[in-house]
């Protein structure tokens, strides 16, 4: 019977199902129908990827050699899965909100987004998965290599390179052609979650078949099989503690860390719920797949049932040295799906990493990052993943052509196991440790990645040119306690327990001690409260650690919008309250008070926002929080400096409403004084002319009446010649045109001139002087002074309106200055005309009309020319001018 | 948040809920026990169907007992809305 081509055509039929149910998943999906998609049972299904040709056939090579050991690759998986509400939920939760799309992603997403990490976990899941996809091809050939053996009519044994190769093209087509449809990442891919959901029922049913068949059609029953158990040289339990605890320990890592676990159990995740349906399927699941390994492999071991010499391939070939083609055939498509799936969704999930966190980098680093316009990119990403499944598989395919099968490549899974198992602290740290940083991360897995490298990886091989069997011997550089085997001495451990356990403890040990001493970035310290908090509401409230890690992300959070200082008070404030000493724990009321303080500055419904986001952690991305942050600050800053501007504007609003005010009061005393000036100059004029006119008849006029008129005209022009004077002395004044004339002379001598000149006209207006203060020498223009001695004397007679009017002169010195007041007891200027008496044309009080209001302008000036100043002293009882005049200065013009 | 506990009190329901949780967080504890069980057990020589039966009947007995307690535990895509409109 043609066993081989059978098994050709029922292959080939069996891949063409797959494409078809693939296709039609893809499409049904596309259609937005076919709820039954995304049912729990198919995500349960899926899961079962970890059950690869390793576990299909290598399960009962191991249960051969070990007896029950076998059991614990399966019992981490099903001890994690059935506590998924501790880790596996908030994973799960994790992944979706953040669109995750590989483990390397969600690590260097939770470390401040490292693309660096990013990099080194890419890196790390290639190095260790890639031997592991070697595996599967070698499980491929060998089983078509063993129905070859038992095909009488065959040509013999087929090339395995060339069966791995079409294999691999074949994986490589199903692979592009579902696996990378959707450009996003994150989407679902149905069709491939459909085909290895099939897959996953297939190479159960076979498992199951081939185990009835063994138990009840070889052996007779269950008695006796128990008994076959109890005969076989696998009878006892040898198994040591620490390899049962520590591969349970290692498949419950692997199972959450493996790539394609990542894959199909939190980026195809569709809906948390799934979790719950999968808590108990998929441990019963594990249980099917493993029932009946130990018989099988006892039964295959009996040389009656001739089950063969190699008992990884007894599944396949105890039904054919029974004679069973159809049950072999269908034991080998359980193997070649175990196989296949696992490929399919490592190079998927592979890929994903590769192109999104080396390639991509690299060229948006090699156009310049001027690429990024919409469309380019998106085809970049596909044909990267399309490439990179390419490179991968065909990597899996050159290390099984390199390796040429065989006990190194079979010893590759638990090696496997633990490489990705490395990622466990910093996945672990990263959910549910605040503390845990970018530093600590990076540290952890290159202790520990380098430790599995040194001791079990390259030891693998054997001795090679990479480690010379001098190494593996004596350690390197000949030091003993460097052997790759017994590290630190500890000889007489198996190596991949202790490979496990020196690369794990290194890695948490490295991963603690640089996460307690570094200091994480603001997006790390935001993603690691956005990643730890992710279930808060559903976890018990006043958690202690939990209550205070989310204190730290409110006050990062306030500080950027109050800014540090002020965030820092209310915090402290709020502290103290509550009897603690830097951050508060987050009550009701505590929060209600900061979102009150938070609502003062971006608004009722972003403060709400903000801080719901923190207390629940929804689905808005830290980054989109932080540009919301940021800019509500530039807007409140901004505003502030607008604040300032317009509090200028109103200084400079009401400086100039002022200076109007004066203006416009100044315009009135100036039309006043036009009018009046117009009328005292008429006045003059109209007798001029009129007694001029007079004298031009001089027959009329006796000499006496002439000569009285011609000394009215006199007098009255020479009133008028004093009025435009004393205009164009102000006007030569204000134009520095003054010349000065300096002179020597006594003050006591000067303020007799001007008393004299005054008080000549004598009539009771009492003036008191200290002649012992008055005998200063003076070095200025003489004549200016005393004209403005004379003018204050005089102003004080005009407008003194004292009964007994008197002036006193005081004279003092004052820092170098000489100071003359003239103070007289009348009733002062009132306030609001202080301002004026020094302006021009101005006179206060209508009333009494004197001179031309230029007295005060003119000798204003002169002082200033003079170095000195004139001043009115507003505190003071009656009028009181203040003339001061530097002693020894230099004067000014 | 204290609003929450108050809920939970008065809520049966809920807080059976949340005590079926705490049992699903003992579940792998409890797991790794019963599956390491077997290394304490004495004597000269356990035979290994002894040990398997054993094994098998602690998995079936996990398989069981975690579709009970995830069936009452709530459906956590549902929670995590309701959180969501919660503050």
């Amino acid at each position: 019977m043609a066993t081989l081509n059978a098994l050709a055509v029922f292959c080939l039929l069996y891949v063409a199902l797959l494409f078809c149910v693939a296709f039609i998943a893809d499409r049904t999906a596309r259609r937005g129908q076919g709820k039954w998609l995304s049912s729990p049972i198919i995500y349960t299904l899926s899961l079962s990827i970890y059950c690869t040709a390793w576990t299909f056939y290598g399960a009962v090579g191991f249960a051969a050699s070990s007896g029950l050991e076998f059991l614990t690759i399966y019992l981490g998986p099903t001890l994690i899965i059935i506590g998924w509400w501790w880790t596996l939920r908030k994973l799960v939760i994790v992944g979706r909100t953040n669109r995750i799309t590989s483990i390397a992603d969600l690590i260097s997403s939770r470390y401040g987004k490292s693309n660096l990490l990013a990099v080194f976990v890419t890196l790390m899941a290639v190095v260790g998965t890639t031997p592991y996809i070697a595996l599967q091809l070698q499980s491929v050939t060998f089983s078509i290599a063993a129905f070859a053996e038992a095909d009488a009519s065959g040509d013999g044994l087929p090339n395995q390179q060339i069966i791995a190769f079409w294999v691999t093209a074949g994986l490589v087509v199903f692979t592009i052609l579902f696996g990378t449809r959707n450009l996003e990442a994150n989407a679902r891919h149905y069709g491939v979650v459909m085909a290895i959901a099939l897959e996953a029922v297939v190479k159960l049913i076979a498992l199951l078949a081939v185990g009835i068949f063994a138990v009840w059609g070889l052996a007779g029953g269950i008695d006796s099989t128990l008994a076959k158990i109890n005969e076989s040289a696998i009878s006892d339990w040898e198994v040591s503690g620490g390899r049962w605890i520590g591969l349970t320990l290692l498949s419950a890592m692997a199972f959450i860390c493996l790539p394609r676990m990542f894959q199909v159990m939190v980026v195809e995740n569709e809906n948390e719920g799934h979790l719950r349906t999968a808590s108990w399927a998929f441990p019963l699941y594990l249980m099917l797949i493993s029932l009946f390994v130990v018989p099988i492999a006892v039964i295959g071991l009996d040389p009656i049932y001739g089950g063969g010499r190699d008992p990884d391939l007894f599944v396949l070939t105890l039904p054919l040295e029974n004679g069973r083609e159809g049950l072999a055939i269908l034991a080998f498509l359980g193997g070649f799906s175990s196989a296949t799936s696992m490929v399919i969704v490592a190079a998927i999930a592979l890929s994903t990493m590769v192109s999104n966190h080396i390639v991509m980098p690299v060229w948006l680093w090699a156009t310049g990052g001027s690429a990024i316009m919409a469309g380019d990119v998106r085809r970049v990403i596909l044909v990267a993943r399309r490439i990179s499944i390419l490179v991968i598989l065909f990597l899996g395919y050159l290390y099984f052509r390199m390796s040429g099968g065989g006990a190194a490549l079979a010893a590759i899974g638990l090696i496997s196991f633990v490489g990705v198992a490395q990622f466990m602290p910093s996945l672990v740290g990263g959910l549910f440790w605040r503390g845990g940083n970018r530093t600590g991360a990076i540290a952890g897995l290159a202790a520990g990645f380098a430790l599995w490298a040194y001791c079990l990886f390259l030891p693998s091989f054997g001795a090679s040119s990479i480690m010379p069997q001098s190494v593996i011997e004596r350690g390197l550089f000949d030091i003993l306690w460097l052997r790759p085997q017994a590290l630190f001495i500890t000889e007489g451990m198996e190596p991949v327990m202790h490979a496990f356990m020196w690369s794990l403890s290194f890695n948490i040990l490295f991963y603690v001690i640089f996460s307690i001493a570094g200091f994480p970035t603001p997006v790390e310290r935001l993603q690691s409260g956005q990643f730890v908090n992710a279930l808060w509401q559903s976890q018990v409230p006043g958690n202690w650690t939990g209550g205070l890690a989310q204190s730290e992300d409110l006050l990062l959070m306030s500080q950027r919008v109050l800014g540090s200082e002020d965030a820092r008070a209310i915090f402290q404030n709020a502290a103290k309250e509550q009897g603690g000493e830097y951050l508060p724990a987050p009550t009701p009321d505590f929060l209600l008070k900061l979102e009150r303080v938070l609502s003062g500055s971006v608004g009722a419904a972003t403060a709400n926002a903000m801080i719901s986001q923190i207390v629940v952690g929804a689905g808005v991305s830290v980054r989109d929080l932080m540009a919301v942050a940021d800019e509500t600050a530039q807007i409140m800053e901004y505003s502030s400096r607008l604040v300032i501007k317009t509090e200028e504007q109103e200084r400079t609003a009401r400086q100039l409403r002022e200076v109007n005010d004066k203006l416009t009061r100044l315009s009135v005393q100036k039309d006043a004084f036009l009018s009046q000036i117009s009328h005292e100059l008429r006045t003059p004029m109209t007798s001029i002319r009129a007694f001029s006119e007079i004298l031009k008849n001089p027959c009329d006029i006796s000499p006496d009446k002439r000569e009285k008129f011609a000394s009215i005209i006199y007098e009255e022009a020479t009133r008028l010649t004093r009025l435009l004077d004393e205009l164009l002395d102000l006007s030569v004044l204000e134009n520095a045109h003054a010349v000065v004339n300096l002179s020597e002379g006594r003050l006591s001598e000067l303020l007799d001139r001007a008393v004299n000149t005054v008080a000549s006209e004598g009539d009771g207006f009492k003036i008191t002087r200290n002649p012992e203060n008055e005998k200063i020498d003076l070095d200025t223009d003489l004549d200016r002074l005393v004209q403005v001695f004379i003018n204050l004397i005089s102003n004080a007679r005009k407008y003194c309106d004292a009964k007994t009017p008197e002036l006193e002169i005081k004279v003092a010195r004052m820092n170098g200055m000489l100071e003359v007041d003239f103070s007289d007891n009348g009733s002062g200027i009132p306030l609001e005309s202080q301002d004026l008496i020094f302006e021009k044309f101005s006179r206060i009080g209508e009333a009494r009309a004197g001179g031309a209001g230029l007295g005060l302008a003119i000798s204003r000036e002169i002082m200033t020319r003079l170095g000195g100043s004139l001043v009115y002293l507003p505190w003071s009882e009656g009028t009181v001018f203040r003339v001061s005049l530097p002693l020894e200065a230099e004067i000014a013009g | 948040m204290s609003d929450k506990e108050d809920n939970s009190i008065s809520d049966r329901r809920a807080y059976r809920r949340r005590r079926m949780a705490d049992a699903s967080r003992l579940m792998p504890l409890f797991g790794a026990a019963l599956f390491g069980m077997p290394l304490l057990w004495g004597g000269e020589t356990v035979p290994t169907t002894k040990v398997m039966v054993y094994v098998f009947a602690v998995w079936i007995a996990l398989v069981v007992l975690s579709g009970l307690i995830s069936r009452s535990l709530p459906d956590p895509s549902e929670e995590r809305q309701r959180n969501q409109f919660r503050l």
